[in-house]
């Protein structure tokens, strides 16, 4: 704490390296963070940012270099270590107990054996200190994704750390609850603390950070002073080349015909945790993009069941597809109305993880596509499905290692490419997708984000459901927000900023659009 | 030391035709140390067990008999256990099966013509299938644990079956012996070569099931359906395909495949009811379908490797004076290997020591 | 001693094994491992408690043979389950086949002797109190234990900080993994407790309950202690509520058999399977109830990177 900026780095990183069977997730990285500052890791995904934090947490053992900490050579060999030196970590998707008390929860990462209460009460006052409101009773399980980031940061500061580590932390965040969150962290660098900040948002690190370390293909690729940078040099470092921006042409003068219709969508929660919808209207005509930003948890899972039929409504005339009433029909018969559906978890829900590319093929096409790769008897035609998966494949620039692998074997970004391609595949009329890019690298987003655009200006309605606000003001023609269960009306995209945004997600102007209101909702 | 588990990135082909072999190689390791702790010749015991009953043409229509039952209840089980629902009634519902079938040459002795044995097969599959459906009904209308109904329905199946035997149809001409009268000659399963040996028609229906669930599994739609929400029930519902009439259909399939090996059982091998009529083939199916890794055509494989444990178990009594409970051992070992094997199929087995050299946690 | 006196006596001596058993049961699934082989670990203890109890003479080293079996025999499962992550449903259901199997092995040369009973507990005075002396100050050892048992897991699971750590890591293993918790670890041990807690159980059926070895004598009590922990959602208090419910239907028709109610005996026997059925039902069907209760990773294997 009392260390000069040109005293010895609080922690030195030489050639950390970290290898999952074929894959060298790090490979011989140098990093050096100094008492008292900022530093940025940026890097996209998979670029092995997760991989080398894990490793100086604990949790992932390397497989050769050397940390060294304060100086002295270090070997961090479980989280509990890293705690005692002074290490604390904010994970992405937090590490945290459902069914405890914020309390308990902070609890189980503490080492000695303060009573709960006491612990409850420690919190309190830390919450106070710092402005991050905290009830220690509350059950994890029914809080928000932000207050749950609060116990995280909460729970490391209790720790008294010297270094603290969060992973991608604005990405469950309001813009507004993002700028809460910086004067924190600036505070913290002027009570002397180090932070390890990993994004790859490139305005927020140019706004934060003093200093930032690029990682690309598990490999360090450069260093600099971010303020120094543009985004578009960031960018480069990050992607290694430069990235096709995303083409929007214009929309259609006229509005079209609106291909889905949402009227008065309601649901009650269908699990322990999970959200209520209240009286959702949303039109999306044909040659559109429409968004929905929303912080995560806040209905979007629940509303993309209902409108995909996986959950379905007690009235029919709730949901319009192509101008019929589908709310009492399932899935299936959404599909052959002419609609598709790509879901935000891709392992485990678009796809099954231990099956091939081509029978995740016949996962949603089995029934509108029946005849092409059905026979009689309800025999699987292997030969036609196997020819149509791989045409999607090369539509789609899908990078994979065996002919027909199996889904898991896939990276992020080349399995949401084929789960994608195989609905544009059909050119629906109506796709609803919910985190069209999340965990995806840049290079396929662009792509992915392209092909949607295509296909609602090819005449189809196209419904996005993202928390990446930079995605959706790049894609729609007009965003709506979803908090709490509610949607928002939507906001053209000539009138939407990112300000008004950021507080109809933070629960401001509250409020769904009435029906009446919904004439408003044609962009300029 | 400790154990790592590295995860392929693909399944691993070779490991999935290996892991039963290497199971089955491991179970006579163990099986020969287990003899040679019990002061037997192992090599001498194992002969016993496993070669000595395919040495004659009775003993491999003997092999057959039992292994009938394991494959039908076997082949019924893996669709199930592929869609994930633990149906671990399958005694119970063989119990049924039986008792159901027997209906016909118990209650109607004087109806003797050609349809009683068809008949009797359709009403025995009927009678299991309906059994099954009890525990499906519970847990797609109530949530309840299929493992604990089915299994529960198997106590209550067996006394059951007992209350029968012993009350309304004891054979009155028994002499009060716990059993029904004997079934007349059109009830009876006939035997497929009587000159040669006991063998009956069940064999065949085993190896006709295994055959056409081989089809249905890897071919036609609804064996993509069963894979698809047992491997992954969320994107099985996304598919648009139903759980819960996959629940029954699991349960009623296996039911009515562990209710026909019934009352094959019953009208073939014994010919008429008693307080027990299986020694524990429906739960010696389970042991079946893992050793034939769920695929029908492997269990027709596997249900034969455990029959002649059932063989080999009253052979070695009679040579070596070993316990006939030493086969149950065996085919209880033999899960438990053939369930550790499995895992190379998914996984790499690294063996990590502890490194050598410690530098102290924190900096001293 | 009264009528009411000795059919509570035999509630209790009933539900004992039931109890304990569960218990065990509970603990390891509060840490988000289900093992289905309480039946055959209960089965080993029942054999291996009787045949230290009659190698010896001592009834005492029965039991702990019992409880040594039980352990032993959970190991099996806690290896391939923890270390080679092996499905747990069919590994728990090959425990109990291997169970039930090897258990009539070792019976074999005790089948039809006589057995070992422990004693109960006399406290001259207090016994002999009407009416509660006997069920207070007069039962046997295990029993006492089992009430103890079930105070300390209640303790143990919501009052300590180690049990506060095995309920997270039921909750999600992977958090808990994060956080440089030793799951594996925690779950050997758990894993290991619900043996020794099934090999007990199984050492009164043999040498309390019915003081002599007959192949399969657990008849299942193995399941039903797996069912009552559902039916008591992950509670150790209402596990106790639950055993003694079902020591009662298995006592009440043991006691309708013997009056010859004219119902036949087989579905009197059958009560006991039929009650966890529709008990079972009852819990299950209100799912909301079942869904908060859960230990979420319940069942799940976990394969920890490192």
């Amino acid at each position: 704490m009392s260390a000069e900026a040109d005293a010895e780095p609080l922690l030195e990183v030489r050639g950390l390296t970290k290898i999952f069977g074929a894959l060298t997730a790090c490979d011989r990285v140098d990093l050096t963070i100094a008492q008292g500052e900022i530093h940025a890791l940026l890097g996209e995904n998979g670029a092995g940012k997760s991989t080398l934090v894990k490793m100086l947490f604990g949790s992932l053992e390397p497989h050769s270099g050397d940390i060294r900490w304060d100086g002295k050579p270090v070997r961090i060999s479980s989280p509990s270590v890293a705690k005692k030196l002074g290490i604390g970590m904010v994970f992405q998707h937090f590490s945290l107990f459902e069914a405890l008390s914020a309390a308990e929860n902070i609890a189980l990462s503490l080492a000695d054996r303060t009573p709960i209460a006491a612990i409850a009460e420690k919190a309190r006052s830390l919450s106070k200190a710092y402005g991050l409101p905290l009830d220690p009773n509350a059950l994890v399980g029914d809080l928000s994704v932000g207050e749950r980031q609060r116990i995280e940061i909460i729970r490391c500061l209790l720790q008294t750390p010297q270094l603290i580590i969060l992973d991608e932390p604005t990405s469950v965040l309001t813009p507004q609850e993002a700028d809460k969150l910086f004067e924190t962290l600036e505070r913290l660098r002027a009570e002397g603390k180090s932070i390890l900040y990993i994004s790859h948002r490139l305005d927020e690190v140019r706004r934060l950070c003093d200093r930032a370390t690029i990682m690309r293909h598990g490999k360090v690729v450069g260093h600099c002073d971010p303020r120094r940078e543009t985004p578009a040099s960031l960018a480069r470092m990050m992607v290694g080349s430069d990235v096709k921006a995303v083409e929007r042409p214009a929309a259609p003068q006229e509005s079209g015909e609106h291909l889905l219709g949402i009227c008065g969508l309601s649901r009650k929660p269908a699990g322990p945790f999970s959200v209520p919808l209240r009286n959702i209207w949303l039109h999306v005509p044909a040659g559109q993009v429409v968004g929905i930003a929303g912080v995560a948890g806040n209905g979007q899972g629940e509303f993309f069941e209902a409108v995909s039929g996986e959950a379905r409504q007690d009235a029919a005339d709730v949901i319009r597809i192509r101008g019929k009433a589908a709310g009492l029909m399932g899935i299936t018969e959404r599909r052959m109305l002419g609609a598709a559906f790509v879901p935000e978890e891709r392992l485990g829900h678009g796809a099954a993880p231990r099956m091939t590319l081509s029978e995740n093929l016949l996962l949603t096409r089995h029934a509108t596509d029946a005849k092409a790769f059905v026979g009689a008897g309800g025999l699987v035609k292997t030969a036609s499905i196997d020819a149509a998966t791989q045409r999607i494949v090369s539509e789609m620039d899908v990078r994979k290692s065996a002919r027909d692998p199996e889904a898991a074997s896939l990276s992020g970004g080349n399995l949401q490419k084929f789960i994608i391609g195989r609905e544009l595949d059909r050119q629906p009329s109506v796709l609803v997708v919910n985190q069209p890019t999340w965990g995806v690298d840049a290079g396929a987003a662009a792509r992915i984000r392209q092909a949607l655009i295509e296909l609602a200006r090819g005449g189809s309605a196209v419904l996005v459901i993202s928390q990446d606000l930079d995605e959706l003001f790049e894609m729609s023609d007009a965003i709506a927000v979803m908090n709490n269960g509610e949607l928002s009306k939507p906001i053209p995209i000539a009138e939407a900023t990112r300000e008004r945004i950021g507080l109809l997600m933070g629960g401001a102007e509250p409020g769904h659009a009435a029906p009446a209101a919904l004439a408003g909702m044609e962009p300029a | 030391m400790r154990i790592e588990l590295v995860k392929r990135p693909q399944q691993s082909t070779l490991f999935s035709v290996l892991s039963p072999l290497i199971a089955l190689a491991l179970t006579m390791v163990a099986g020969g140390i287990l003899f040679a702790a019990m002061g037997k010749n192992p090599f001498e015991a194992l002969y016993y067990y496993f070669v000595d009953p395919l040495r004659e043409l009775w003993s491999l229509h003997e092999l057959a008999i039992k292994a009938a039952p394991l494959i039908l209840i076997a082949v019924g089980l893996s669709v199930c256990y592929q869609s994930n629902n633990w149906n671990i009634g399958a005694e119970g519902q063989f119990v049924i099966g039986g008792i159901a079938g027997s209906m016909l040459p118990v209650l109607f002795p004087e109806f003797q013509n050609g349809f009683v044995l068809p008949l009797m097969l359709l009403m025995g599959m009927a009678g299991g299938a309906l059994y099954a459906a009890i525990p499906a009904l519970l847990k797609t209308r109530f949530n309840t644990n299929e493992i604990l109904t089915s299994l529960m329905l198997v106590y209550v199946a067996q006394l059951f079956l007992d209350w029968l035997v012993r009350g309304p149809w004891r054979n009155p001409q028994g002499n009060n012996f716990p059993e029904t009268r004997r079934f007349h000659a059109d009830a009876v399963l006939p035997e497929l070569m009587p000159a040669d040996g006991r063998a009956n028609w069940g064999i065949v229906f085993a190896v006709v099931a295994a055959i056409l669930v081989w089809v249905l599994a890897a071919r036609t739609m609804k064996g993509f359906e069963v894979r698809v929400l047992g491997a992954s029930p969320r994107a099985g519902r996304f598919a648009g395909f139903s759980a819960a009439r996959m629940v029954f259909f699991a349960f009623m399939l296996s039911g009515a495949l562990a209710g026909l090996a019934g009352i094959s059982e019953v009208s073939g091998a014994i010919g008429q009811l008693r307080p027990s009529i299986s020694p524990g083939y429906g739960f010696t199916a389970i042991i079946v379908a893992f050793l034939g890794r769920l695929n029908p055509l492997g269990i027709v494989a596997a249900g034969l490797v455990l029959a002649l444990t059932y063989l080999g178990g009253e052979a070695a009594q009679i040579s070596l004076g070993v316990s006939d409970k030493v086969a149950r051992v065996f085919q209880g070992l033999l899960l438990f290997f053939v369930l550790g094997c499995d895992t190379l199929i998914h996984y790499r087995i690294r063996l990590v020591w502890p490194a050598k050299a410690v530098p102290a946690g924190e900096g001293a | 001693m009264g009528i009411a006196e000795s059919i509570l006596l035999t509630i209790a001596t009933a539900a004992t094994p039931l109890l304990i058993a569960a218990l065990g049961e509970l603990v390891v699934e509060r840490s988000g491992v289900l093992n289905l082989g309480v039946e055959g670990m209960m089965v080993m203890g029942a054999v291996c408690g009787f045949a230290g109890a009659a190698l010896s003479g001592s009834p005492w080293v029965g039991i702990l043979s019992g409880v040594a079996a039980g352990a032993l025999f959970s190991m099996l499962f806690g290896v391939l389950t923890l270390s080679v992550a092996t499905n747990q449903v069919a590994t728990g259901l090959s425990l109990t086949i291997l169970g039930l199997g090897l258990s009539g092995m070792i019976g074999e040369p005790f089948v039809g002797q006589a057995g070992i009973k422990l004693p109960s507990l006399h406290v001259p005075g207090l016994t002999d109190i009407p009416l509660v002396g006997r069920l207070l100050f007069g039962q046997d050892p295990i029993f006492y234990l089992s009430i103890a048992l079930t105070a300390g897991v209640v303790w143990f699971l919501f009052r300590t900080r180690t049990g506060l750590t095995l309920r997270s890591i039921g909750d999600n293993h992977a958090s808990a993994h994060a956080l440089g918790i030793p799951v594996i670890r925690y779950r050997y041990l758990a894993v290991l407790f619900g043996g020794a807690c099934a090999g007990l159980a199984g050492a009164h059926l043999s040498l309390v309950y019915t003081p002599q070895w007959v192949e399969n004598m657990t008849a299942g009590r193995g399941w039903i202690a797996l069912a009552l922990v559902v039916f008591a959602s992950w509670r150790p208090l209402r596990v106790l509520a639950g055993a003694y419910l079902f020591g009662a239907v298995t006592i009440g028709q043991l006691h309708a058999q013997a009056l010859g109610i004219g119902v036949p005996s087989q579905l009197l026997s059958s009560l006991p399977y039929l009650a966890t059925i529709v008990v079972l039902v009852l819990i299950s069907r209100n799912r909301r109830l079942t869904m908060m209760n859960t230990p979420a990773s319940l069942g799940r294997a976990f394969v920890p990177d490192r």
